[in-house]
Parts: structure tokens; C-alpha cells; sequence
């Protein structure tokens, strides 16, 4: 599906990182590796340190952290912001929805519109699809998307097909109506008959968390995990991952008429640095064009990748340029959406810790 | 052939690739061994084996593995 936004625009975006730092080689006996294939595979999918949130350390928090830092540098201010749109899987509870916690605990205003989505990898495109069309509303003029996602606490810790990757963190967008005339391009796809690639099978009404999904068992490729942790099949993701993704960025430079050459950045969601770098030669766009690092110093935060890579590898130039940036995200549903942008002269693009 | 050969053994030493014809099933390679073969054959040869040609079927033996590398236009025979 095509989607084509006008006068819309990025305004700030900031991450919000635990401080707690874990790497790789501290966690190598949790995998059944030898030291020769950890060494290698560390070089090769970027395993390196990842961020993860203390136990008693909710999206939530790290949210009010964020946007309480934007309101004292004032780059916000609370009756600005008509809605909240909040992308987790982590969610703080069943119910409410978390952006309704986050409005109460920084006493918003009550004239505003608060929901969650439920969405991963794709999770910063479709929270963008979701503010634009609120800023559709005449009543609409700010909305802070929020991605959230603290994975961690659900993979297990012998799962060597997701552990070593998943990282913890959030991000706040500030997006606005656009004075310029301008347009903003988008494409997404859903494929819900391979909902089992990515998945945390127990927890919901389908399977009730009980003492029987808590039990370990060991896959046939000795990942160790319950039916409370995320299952991926990681063969069947990147297969499908190299088989959509150069398409769909096809799909969407014929849709908008935008050369691969006027694209100045290719910002992408990055499980991990071997997927990104195989994307990028398929492309045929250079890796500094694609950067591929989130992973190793970061780890894979799902929805909050995308905006990790933008304040990381960008930063503060885009507080003074503006660049044609292609975003694209791509995972669980099995979903995946890109984007066309021109984003700068932005009012804050930085990371804090948390 | 020898050098893929070389390559597999320097990445699964405790196995003889020369007497499987099917790596995977045999339980030679698993998938990230393929990774790990893909970026030494990228590295080797001076090409990008595609994404969607990072699956087991081309990874069974070094018939398998010699004819992706053809399609890359590497001849190993």
C-alpha cells in the first residue's frame, strides 16, 4: 500500500538509553559457541555491547525521562502536545495503555489523544503513519511519538539467536503540521500468514503465562528458552528481509519519483550488522550511506532502532542541514515499510541516558 | 574446489567436508556457519553473495557452493 502525507514534518527526535552496558564476550558462556565462532560472529553480526534496563526499569520510565529532559531544555512544553502515539510490545501493563500512564504521570492536559500500537521492527513508520494522520485534525498540531521497547526481559538469556542482539530503549519524536509545502512518501506491506517468525508465544489469552510456560527447552539449534521468551526463526526473517526490502525501496523511488542518488542517507532498521551490510550491497548504496552500527554498540531495540541511528550517526548535523533521508523498517507481523523524508534543521537530535 | 575446501575447514576444523554430500543435514554447518562461510567467500573472492541466496540448499556441498559462486561469475573448477 502506497500512503503519501502533506505537510507534515520531524521536529526533534531524542533516544533514551539505560546506562547499564552489557557485552558480548561477558555474556559468551550463556551460549553454546566455541570461542573460535563467538570471535568470529562478534566481527561479522556485530555482536558487541547492548544496552539493558535495570529490573525494575519500565518503557514508561524511560519515556518521562525523555520527554522530562525535552521540557527542561525546553524543546516541549506540556500543553503542546495533543497526542501520544506509543509504539511498545513491552508495555508496562496489560492495561491501561502505556501512553495513558505516561500522559497521568506528567499530568498532560486531559484534552488529548492517547494510544498504543502494538508493533516491533516496523514500529517508527507506522508510529510516523499514525502522527500524520492525527496532525490531519485541525485541533491536531504536535504529536510525540514515543517507540518503546524493553525486549530484554522477554529473550532469554541462552538464546543465542536473539540474545546477544536485543537491546533495550526508547525514543521521542516531535512531529508537526509543516508550513512548507511539502510531501513525505510511504509504502507498507503485511504478510499475517508468517505471524510465527517473530514471536512470544505465551503471555496473551491464546497461552496464559503459567508455571508450564516458564519450563526451558533446548531447540534443535540449542537456543534455550520457554514459551515466555521471543522465538525467531532467524533463517526465515533474513530470507525474508533480503527478498523484500530491495522491492519495496524500488516500489517506493518509482512511487515518488525520487532517484537512488538524490537519497543522502539510508536509515534502516538493523537486526544486525551482516543483514544491513548484505541489504546495502544488494542496493548498491554504500555503508556509510547505510550505516550498520546500532547493533554493536546499542543493540537491536525493535521500533527504536530506526531513531537511534539518526541521533548516533547523525546527530547535531541534522540540528544544521537537512538531508532526503529513506527510512525502512522490517519484522514482526511479518510487516515491513519505508519511507521518503526530508528531515533537518531539527530543533534537538541527541541521545541521554537513563 | 580445494578452496572452498580450505575455507570450510578453517571454520569447522573438526569435520571432513571432503566425504559429506550434505553439509547441513549431516550436521557440518549450521546457519550461522553459513554466515560465517558467505562473509569468508565474499572476502576470497571479492564479491557479495545476495541475501536471498543465503540459504541451506546452497550450502548442502561444494558442488552447491561452486555453482553460487558461478553465478557471482567465480569459477573454483
Amino acid at each position: 500500500m502506497n500512503l503519501k502525507f502533506k505537510n507534515k514534518k520531524i521536529t526533534g527526535i531524542l533516544t533514551v538509553l539505560p546506562s547499564k552496558e552489557v557485552s558480548f564476550d561477558d555474556e559468551m558462556e550463556n551460549y553454546n559457541f566455541s570461542k573460535e565462532q563467538s570471535a568470529k560472529l562478534k566481527k561479522i553480526m556485530g555482536y558487541g555491547s547492548h544496552r539493558i534496563a535495570d529490573e525494575n526499569v519500565c518503557c514508561s520510565d524511560l519515556a518521562i525521562a525523555g520527554i522530562n529532559y525535552l521540557l527542561d531544555k525546553d524543546h516541549l512544553k506540556k500543553e503542546e502536545i495533543d497526542a501520544i502515539v506509543m509504539v511498545t510490545q513491552t508495555p508496562d501493563y496489560i492495561m491501561p495503555v502505556t501512553s495513558i500512564i505516561i500522559q497521568g504521570k506528567l499530568d498532560l492536559k486531559k484534552d488529548i489523544y492517547c494510544v498504543d500500537i502494538n508493533q516491533g521492527c516496523a514500529g517508527y513508520l507506522v508510529g510516523l503513519h499514525q502522527a500524520f494522520m492525527f496532525l490531519e485534525q485541525e485541533s491536531v498540531n504536535k504529536v510525540l511519538l514515543i517507540n518503546a521497547d524493553i525486549l530484554s526481559r522477554k529473550v532469554s538469556k541462552k538464546d543465542r539467536n536473539s540474545y546477544p542482539l536485543c537491546g533495550d530503549a526508547a525514543s521521542i519524536t516531535i512531529v508537526e503540521k509543516d508550513t512548507v509545502n511539502s510531501e513525505i512518501f510511504s509504502n507498507i506491506k503485511i504478510d499475517g500468514t508468517n505471524w510465527d517468525a517473530l514471536t512470544i508465544p505465551a503471555g496473551g489469552m491464546r497461552i496464559p503465562t503459567s508455571p508450564e510456560t516458564g519450563f526451558l527447552y533446548e531447540d534443535d539449534k540449542g537456543n534455550i528458552r520457554s514459551k515466555d521468551n521471543l522465538v525467531m526463526k532467524g533463517d526465515a526473517v533474513f530470507n525474508f528481509v533480503q527478498t523484500e526490502v530491495p522491492p519495496m525501496i524500488n516500489d517506493l523511488l518509482i512511487y515518488s519519483g525520487v532517484k537512488m542518488d538524490d537519497i543522502d542517507y539510508f536509515m534502516f532498521h538493523q537486526p544486525n550488522r551482516f543483514m544491513l551490510q548484505k541489504l546495502a550491497d544488494k542496493m548498491k548504496v554504500s555503508y556509510d550511506r547505510m550505516p550498520n552500527n546500532v547493533v554493536e554498540h546499542f543493540g537491536n531495540a525493535s521500533g527504536v532502532t530506526i531513531p537511534t541511528d539518526i541521533t548516533y550517526n547523525l546527530g547535531s548535523k541534522l540540528c544544521v542541514n537537512e538531508y532526503m533521508i529513506c527510512l525502512a523498517g522490517f519484522g514482526v507481523g511479518l510487516t515491513w515499510s519505508s519511507m521518503l523524508i526530508k528531515m533537518g534543521k531539527l530543533d534537538f537530535c541527541e541521545m541521554i541516558n537513563y | 574446489m580445494d578452496k572452498i575446501v580450505s575455507i570450510l575447514s578453517e571454520i569447522r576444523p573438526e569435520f571432513d567436508f571432503t566425504v559429506s554430500d550434505d553439509f547441513i543435514n549431516d550436521g557440518l554447518l549450521d546457519s550461522f556457519d553459513m554466515i560465517t562461510l558467505v562473509t569468508e567467500l565474499d572476502k576470497t573472492f571479492l564479491i557479495s553473495i545476495d541475501g536471498v541466496d543465503i540459504i541451506p540448499e546452497n550450502f548442502r556441498n561444494i558442488k552447491t557452493i561452486a555453482d553460487l559462486l558461478a553465478k557471482k561469475g567465480v569459477s573454483v573448477l
